[in-house]
């Protein structure tokens, strides 16, 4: 029995990626992300951080792009290359784990409300309710500024902001499956809520939850920019893509290169994540395709 | 259709009750001493003492926030830590700015997004399709701060046209508003492409056709009222990130709003003000959702008869 349930859920996942495979543009997403991760994850290797992305060299100061700085300099002279490249290991790691986190976190609240319904239900979505009732930016920016500006505190406040919203998903994916027969087949066989929770419910799930997460990750690394932009994310002078633009904001006019370049950095991610997102959606449901 | 107007109304205040309750938390709860944070550093603690009594920061968290709520609901909504103005007063002179800034990038983003959807959807495939889908799809990747960024680049840096900055006149308006409505636009347009794409599949509209009903009859008489109903459902979601959206981009284009406002008095936990703030804004998203769902019933006949009934 074990053996055969492997074999079949292989011969599913098998089944999804050569479908997503078939789809030029989600490949060309997952091919753009490969790089983009790369760059971050390898940083190390390829620039000094001490040297490259802290290390003011004032002489060096705004220098258009050349054989040593293929993007060029900021205004304190360090190279913009080695900047933006560790600043997608900020804003990727970031942005990966508040999605993580509030996809857990999600994942216990809207499952839990989803599966027992009635009273459990109600108060747990009500509560929910109201932290959705105000629009994510400003419960995030409230968290952030109260509790100080920092790494940290940045990434509680997006957890805290964008965690309801995952309990809502994950809740209405699990009511669509509570209502199907073999969850009531299971019911009837005794088999406790534990199990069926663990072995159908989540298996069930995952798939729209997981289409969900993939396009939020896009959504927190513009949000992490937008609050690192005013001025409560991370701080200076650990690069990342908003903090960098925030920078760069009054050296616009002279040098227009430190606003294009980190900006181009963050579409180009998020970019990646969307047709991830689209393609793993069309993959999972070949139905949902237009 | 008063009674329901009525019933929404009265859901609004379990709402803006939890609403404010969390915020006051938020306030309240952290680490950091608003006295200390309004006064500054190198204030004596006698007077630090002085101004926590005179605001009643040393009473227990509960009372505090039964206190604000008292006041609440008999219209007093307290006044500002930092300048002593009333807090009614100086969330006004904001408010204008703010909205303007959420109503004008709503309106443009219907009014340019939801026909280009239609069209889109109606000459699937064809070039204006596809530049419409490919802009959307970029649109929808690029952060709203960082357009606004490249806007001020271009029409106030280079080309020297538009105003960078400021409230002085309506020529200050021009790249927010667009920069709010782009990025909005782009889910707007999608979804009135996709959900038009799925109405004119329906049986009723080959029917339409078979009887002999023109292209334009067709679209506009009978396929456009169905595939409304979710894009207006959009335009009102979209209206409560528009205006959260509006912290960000007020801080682009150096604009007094409400936004900067709220952002300045949380640096300073200047609850008063960040409370009448929040609660102004969740109040006009609240309002603009019920003016959803009475426009749902303009366009869904059967959901009129329900509120008749």
């Amino acid at each position: 029995m074990e053996k055969a349930g492997t074999l079949k859920k292989r011969s599913q996942l098998q089944a999804i990626w050569f479908r997503f495979k078939k789809n030029k543009l989600a490949v060309f997403g997952l091919i753009l992300l490969i790089i983009l991760v790369g760059l971050a994850v390898f940083a190390p290797l390829l620039v000094s951080y001490e040297e490259d992305v802290i290390a003011q060299d004032v002489y060096n100061k705004m220098q258009g792009p050349s054989a040593e700085h293929i993007f060029g300099t900021d205004h304190y002279g360090r190279d913009l290359f080695a900047r933006v490249i560790f600043g997608g290991r900020m804003s990727l790691l970031v942005g990966i784990l508040t999605v993580v986190i509030s996809l857990c976190l999600g994942a216990i609240i809207g499952s839990s409300a989803g599966y027992f319904g009635g009273v459990v239900d109600n108060v747990l979505m009500r509560i929910m309710d109201i932290f959705l009732s105000l629009p994510q930016t400003i419960m995030a920016v409230a968290i952030v500024a109260a509790l100080g500006a920092g790494l940290q505190n940045l990434i509680i406040a997006m957890v805290v902001a964008s965690t309801p919203w995952f309990a809502r998903v994950v809740r209405s994916t699990v009511l669509s499956i509570r209502g199907q027969d073999f969850i009531e087949a299971a019911r009837a066989c005794g088999t406790p809520h534990k199990r069926i929770i663990l072995k159908h419910v989540i298996p069930n799930s995952i798939g729209p939850i997981i289409v969900q997460a993939t396009l939020e990750i896009g959504m927190a690394i513009m949000s992490i920019a937008a609050l690192s932009f005013i001025g409560l994310g991370i701080q200076a002078p650990t690069p990342e893509w908003g903090s960098m633009l925030s920078e760069a904001k009054s050296f616009m006019r002279n040098d227009p290169n430190l606003v294009i370049i980190p900006g181009i950095a963050i579409v180009l991610s998020v970019m990646a994540l969307n047709l991830i997102g689209d393609g793993l959606r069309d993959a999972l449901d070949p139905r949902m395709k237009n | 259709m008063l009674k329901f107007i009525g019933k929404r109304l009265l859901m609004m205040i379990p709402v803006l009750i939890g609403i404010s309750f969390i915020i006051f938390a938020i306030m309240s709860l952290t680490p950091g001493d608003p006295a200390r944070l309004i006064l500054g550093e190198y204030v004596e603690d006698e007077a630090i003492q002085a101004m926590r009594d005179e605001l009643g920061l040393n009473d227990p968290f509960f009372q505090r926030y039964f206190d604000y709520m008292a006041g609440l609901i008999h219209g007093d909504f307290g006044v500002s830590w930092v300048s002593d103005l009333p807090v009614l007063e100086e969330i006004g002179s904001r408010i204008p700015t703010t909205l303007t800034l959420a109503f004008i990038a709503t309106a443009i983003m219907t009014i340019v997004g939801v026909p280009l959807g239609i069209v889109s959807a109606v000459k699937q495939y064809s070039f204006l399709d596809t530049l419409c889908v490919f802009s959307a799809f970029i649109l929808a990747s690029v952060p709203s701060f960082w357009l606004g960024l490249l806007l001020v680049l271009l029409f106030s840096l280079t080309l020297n046209i538009l105003p960078a900055t400021g409230v002085d006149s309506w020529q200050n308006f021009i790249l927010p508003c667009i920069t709010l409505a782009s990025v909005m636009m782009a889910s707007l347009l999608r979804m009135t492409r996709s959900s038009m794409l799925e109405v004119v599949r329906q049986d009723y509209i080959r029917t339409a056709r078979a009887k002999g009903a023109d292209e334009k009859r067709v679209i506009f008489h009978h396929a456009i009222r169905n595939a409304l109903l979710p894009v207006v459902t959009l335009v009102g979601l979209n209206f409560g990130n528009l205006m959260g959206g509006t912290i960000i981009i007020e801080n682009v284009f150096a604009m007094p709003g409400l936004g900067t406002l709220i952002l300045n008095s949380l640096y300073v936990k200047n609850t008063p003000v960040v409370m009448g703030g929040i609660l102004f804004i969740a109040v006009c998203i609240s309002i603009v959702n019920l003016l959803i769902d009475i426009t749902y019933s303009f366009i869904d006949p059967r959901v009129r008869d329900r509120l008749k009934g």
